[in-house]
Formats: structure tokens, C-alpha cells, sequence
């Protein structure tokens, strides 16, 4: 049912999310996210635009609320999650600074797990001549549902920029290895936990 | 696999109630019945329950056919049956013609007590709460003592609503669909003008009709016709009918020229045939009322704080009488409150009346919401 290794950033949200709090899980897919943390005592709630995905988490039982995310998130108040989750997901959005605001308008905090563009196979891949294909980048450009390529560094730019704080950080090889230094060389997928700023 | 059908032949039935109802109009009706239908088998322990609540226009016969009328099939029947969403193998489904209708439950039609005359326009207005507390009775006579979900469309989606509201502890899962939180001030004008057309009928007679022996069917008929334009939608309409005219009509008159006038005309008469015009009028004022989150202030989040119910909503694109908005104002309120809820935004060219079609992706949604419903 649940393959965490598939998805190794999931063990890393559910071991920043306590039994008893909510998760606001942006871009929730079929649930499984939701599913691996309501089994460990998580309430949580899905957003998803795909109509075979809302179907598909109806199915397993997970709540989730159909909209577009790049219409932000209208209608979810202030402070009414612990966490607001984005997987994966950051990367195919329009409107990143938007999306960012508004998981920390509606969130406690905020989790965003993102494939690292600056990771040595990557790098390799354009330095060859080819846009990077791997385990966390897994499409052709011309086919990716990817709209945005960033690194690590790229992204802890924004957030001082933006004056978001970041509290934790995982980050994982393409095995789903924690990477242990050079992360924005060896780290193939990055985890960030992050809240508003002082 | 499982088998896959209709319910087959039903049979309507009717209870009676012999101790008092108190209705929100502040009056109580003193005896009083219901028009019902099951399906399926309620299991030993009463827990697999299911109730089906109507719309304007709709009365108990959801699903199945009578054995002397073949071709008078519910009006959910493509939901409704073994191994179809809402699955009469697994659950007991019970449907029912609301207080104030003209399907056989206690309404305007029916002799009033006091007089032994039709109520007519005497019959007090009903609401939403008021069809909520009625259905009770009959799961208390059912031996109900808790709905496994309570499922509705439009104005009976607003039922599923009020039932997690009055009876929290009495429904465990309800399914909105198409529905809205309250009425817009445009909604409400549609149903007035609806209204005037029976009021304003000359066979109206104040309400009185049945006295006179006549039928105000030029008003209901304007009524439906003005009511079939907002279940249907632009892009729907324009497909189906476009502006398409009848080989045989005249051109510079006022006869039946284009295909939709000939097709709203026929759905005007075919309704104006059958349904009772004062429960029209009862039926789209309990619809103008409807607005649970005004106890409390128009705050819907507070209204459902108590709530204890899991939730299936479901909007259709492009339904503009009871837009995608409408039902994410209800989801919403629901999330504040930490209730479990899903939401299904459904692709449909349909209009309003997509929550009656035959949709695979919406019949999987509700079938897939319905199988984690433990019975």
C-alpha cells in the first residue's frame, strides 16, 4: 500500500508531525501521505486539482478538497493547521512566492520537499549536453509537468528574501539517503521545514 | 463481481403519525403521514441505514419501478440498486416524499383537520429543519436510531446539511451535493417569479383551487419553465437545442418556432400535468429560508461547530444555480471545524441537473466515498 521508501521525504514530514496535530498536505495526490500519517495518530487534510487523484484519495478514505493551488489557498483561515505540507510539488507551480505566503498564512508552519537541481548527476547531465532525467527529475523536458528548476541555495535565497525562517532541513541522495555534507552537490531531493520569520 | 442493476419492482408505503409535530411557522400539524421506500435489508444491528432526501420536484420513489408501472422509474434509480454506488447489497435505503408534498405525504392537497377540505393555502409553511425533524420520526419508526449517511442533491443536499445541525448524533456520514449554503438574492428571485406565476394565475384562487374544481397549470407550467432554464446550462443548452427551429413552425408569430421553446414548453406541461402548485410554492420558500448559519450569525463554521457527521460535497461546473463556489463556502466552514470532509469539483456539461446524470467519474466518487462507509 504504502511504499515510504518510494517517497523517502514522506518519513521525513511525518517525523516533524506529532500524533494529535493537523496537516494541510498541498498537492496530496492519491493520499498516501495522509494515509501514512493518519496511521500514526495525524489528522489531515488533502488538496488536489487532478479529478483521478481526487477520485483515488476519495477512495482511500482520506479527505480531500479539490482546487487549483495556484489559486492560492482562499477560503482556508489563519492559523488553522500545524502544518501545511508541499511535496514535490513546488517546482510545477506559477506562483511560488504566493503558494509560499499562503502555507504560512494558513499553517503553524510549513514542510516543502523539492528535487535539488544542483545535484551532481544533474550537473553532469548539463554539463554532457542533456537536461537532467533521474529518480527525483523523472520526466523528459518535454513532458515534465516541472515549471520551475532550482537548487537548495536558490531556495534559501527566497526564503531570507521572503523573511521566512527555516527550522529543520533533510536532505536525501537519489537512494533516499540522508546526505550528510555538500549537501547542495549529494543531496538529490531537499526537505525544508520552515515558519514565519521574526 | 458483483451484480449490477436496478432494484427491480418497489412498493410505496405510508405511515402514519398520530402525535403532533411542532413546525418552525409555529404551527402543529395534530396527525399527519409520510409516503416512503426502502431498498435493501436493514441488518441486525441497524447501523447500514441510508436516507435519500428529495429536491424541489422529487417524493419517495427513488429508485426501482412498480410492478403495475414499469416505466415509472425512480428518480435516482441510476444511483440507487445492487452494486451500483449507493450499493442495496450492502445498505438500506429508504426514500421519502417530504411533509408538504403532493406524492402522497401529508400536504397542501390533503384534507385539513379542522375543515375536512384540502389545506390549500392554509397549509403552513415548512422548512428544511422542519423536513429533518419529520424524517426523524420515521427512522424512529424504522427503528433508526442512527442514519449510516444521509445522501441528497440540490435542496436535498441542504437536507443532509440540517440533519448533521438539528440530529448530530443521528447521522454519521452526509453526502451535499450540488447543494448551497443558503440562497443567493438571485436564486431567490428566480423562485419568486416562479411564485407569481402561480400566485397571479386566475385558477389560483388564493390557493383555494381545489374548491373551484380547477388547476392553476398556466402558472406552475410558467414556473417550471422558468425553473428548467436554471437547472440546465448555457454551453448545454446551446449543444441540444442551439438555434435550431422546428421544420413545421411559422416564422413572424408567436407559436413554437425554436427547438428549446418546443422543449421547455413540453417539460412546463408534462410538470404542470401532475404537480400540485401549492406544494411548488412551499417547496421554493423552504428553499429561501434555508440558511442554517443564521442562528448564528451568518457564521456557517459556527453553525456546524457541533456537528458530528463525516462529508461528501460535490459541485458541477458548470451548475450556476448552485455554482462550485457555493458548495466550497459549506467545505470550508467544515475544515475550520476539523470535520472530516471530501470535496469533488465534477467536470459536467449539465448544469444544476448534472446530480441526476448518469457520470461515471461522479458515480465512481460516490461510490468510492460510500464504500468506506462502515455499516
Amino acid at each position: 500500500m504504502i511504499h515510504a521508501l518510494k517517497r523517502p521525504d514522506y518519513d521525513v514530514i511525518a517525523s516533524w508531525v506529532k500524533p494529535g496535530e493537523t496537516v494541510l498536505d498541498l498537492g496530496c495526490g492519491e493520499g498516501e501521505l495522509l494515509q501514512l500519517l493518519a496511521a500514526r495518530g495525524v489528522r489531515g487534510w488533502g488538496v488536489e486539482l487532478d479529478p483521478g487523484h481526487v477520485l483515488a484519495a476519495v477512495e482511500n478514505g482520506v479527505n480531500v478538497v479539490q482546487g487549483d493551488l495556484d489559486a492560492g489557498l482562499a477560503g482556508f483561515e489563519d492559523n488553522s493547521f500545524d502544518h501545511v505540507v508541499l511535496s514535490r510539488t513546488l517546482q510545477t507551480m506559477r506562483h511560488t512566492q504566493q503558494i509560499l505566503a499562503e502555507m504560512l498564512r494558513v499553517g503553524r508552519e510549513a514542510v516543502v520537499s523539492f528535487p535539488n537541481f544542483a545535484y551532481w548527476k544533474n550537473r553532469m547531465a548539463i554539463m554532457n549536453g542533456h537536461m537532467p532525467v533521474s529518480e527525483d527529475l523523472p520526466y523528459q523536458w518535454y513532458d515534465t509537468p516541472n515549471l520551475r528548476f532550482f537548487t537548495m541555495l536558490d531556495f534559501e535565497g527566497l526564503c531570507a528574501g521572503m523573511g521566512i525562517a527555516i527550522r529543520d532541513r533533510r536532505v536525501l541522495d537519489e537512494r533516499g539517503a540522508p546526505v550528510a555534507e555538500e549537501h547542495n552537490f549529494l543531496g538529490s531531493l531537499a526537505v525544508y521545514r520552515i515558519g514565519r520569520g521574526d | 463481481m458483483f451484480e449490477h442493476g436496478s432494484i427491480g419492482p418497489v412498493a410505496a408505503r405510508r405511515l402514519a403519525f398520530d402525535t403532533p409535530i411542532a413546525l418552525a411557522a409555529g404551527v402543529s400539524l395534530p396527525r399527519w403521514e409520510l409516503a416512503y421506500e426502502t431498498y435493501g435489508e436493514l441488518n441486525a444491528a441497524r447501523s447500514n441505514a441510508v436516507l435519500v432526501c428529495h429536491a424541489l420536484s422529487g417524493h419517495h420513489h427513488v429508485a426501482g419501478w412498480y410492478a403495475d408501472d414499469p416505466r415509472n422509474i425512480g428518480w435516482w434509480d441510476n444511483l440507487i440498486g445492487p452494486g451500483r454506488p449507493l450499493d442495496t447489497n450492502r445498505f438500506f435505503v429508504v426514500g421519502v416524499n417530504n411533509l408538504g408534498g403532493c406524492h402522497g405525504s401529508t400536504g397542501p392537497s390533503s384534507p385539513n383537520p379542522a375543515t375536512g377540505q384540502p389545506w390549500g393555502a392554509d397549509f403552513p409553511v415548512v422548512t428544511v429543519s422542519d423536513w429533518v425533524a419529520a424524517q426523524a420520526r420515521l427512522a424512529d419508526a424504522l427503528g433508526i436510531d442512527q442514519w449510516a449517511a444521509v445522501i441528497g442533491g440540490s435542496l436535498g443536499g441542504m437536507q443532509a446539511l440540517q440533519w448533521t445541525i438539528d440530529l448530530p448524533e443521528r447521522v454519521r456520514h452526509a453526502l451535499v451535493i450540488a447543494a448551497a449554503p443558503k440562497l443567493t438574492a438571485e436564486n431567490i428571485a428566480f423562485n419568486d417569479v416562479a411564485r407569481q406565476a402561480i400566485l397571479t394565475d386566475p385558477d389560483f384562487h388564493g390557493g383555494h383551487f381545489y374548491r373551484h374544481g380547477t388547476r392553476p397549470t398556466r402558472g406552475l407550467r410558467l414556473a417550471r419553465m422558468l425553473g428548467h432554464i436554471t437547472y440546465l446550462s448555457d454551453d448545454q443548452m446551446a449543444e441540444k437545442f442551439g438555434r435550431k427551429r422546428r421544420a413545421d413552425a411559422g416564422r413572424f408569430g408567436y407559436g413554437v418556432e425554436f427547438e428549446i421553446e418546443s422543449y421547455l414548453r413540453y417539460q412546463g406541461d408534462k410538470f404542470a400535468g401532475h404537480f400540485d402548485a401549492n406544494t411548488y410554492l412551499l417547496m421554493t420558500k423552504a428553499l429561501d429560508y434555508f440558511d442554517p448559519a443564521e442562528p448564528c450569525g451568518g457564521d456557517l463554521a459556527a453553525a456546524l461547530a457541533g456537528a458530528r457527521a463525516k462529508y461528501f460535497v460535490a459541485s458541477f461546473t458548470t451548475d450556476w444555480r448552485f455554482s462550485p463556489a457555493r458548495s466550497r463556502e459549506i467545505v470550508h466552514a467544515l475544515v475550520k471545524n476539523k470535520h472530516d470532509v471530501s470535496y469533488a469539483e465534477i467536470v459536467s456539461p449539465h448544469g444544476h441537473d448534472a446530480f441526476l446524470m448518469d457520470d461515471r467519474h461522479y458515480h465512481a466518487l460516490v461510490a468510492g466515498y460510500l464504500r468506506n462507509v462502515k455499516t
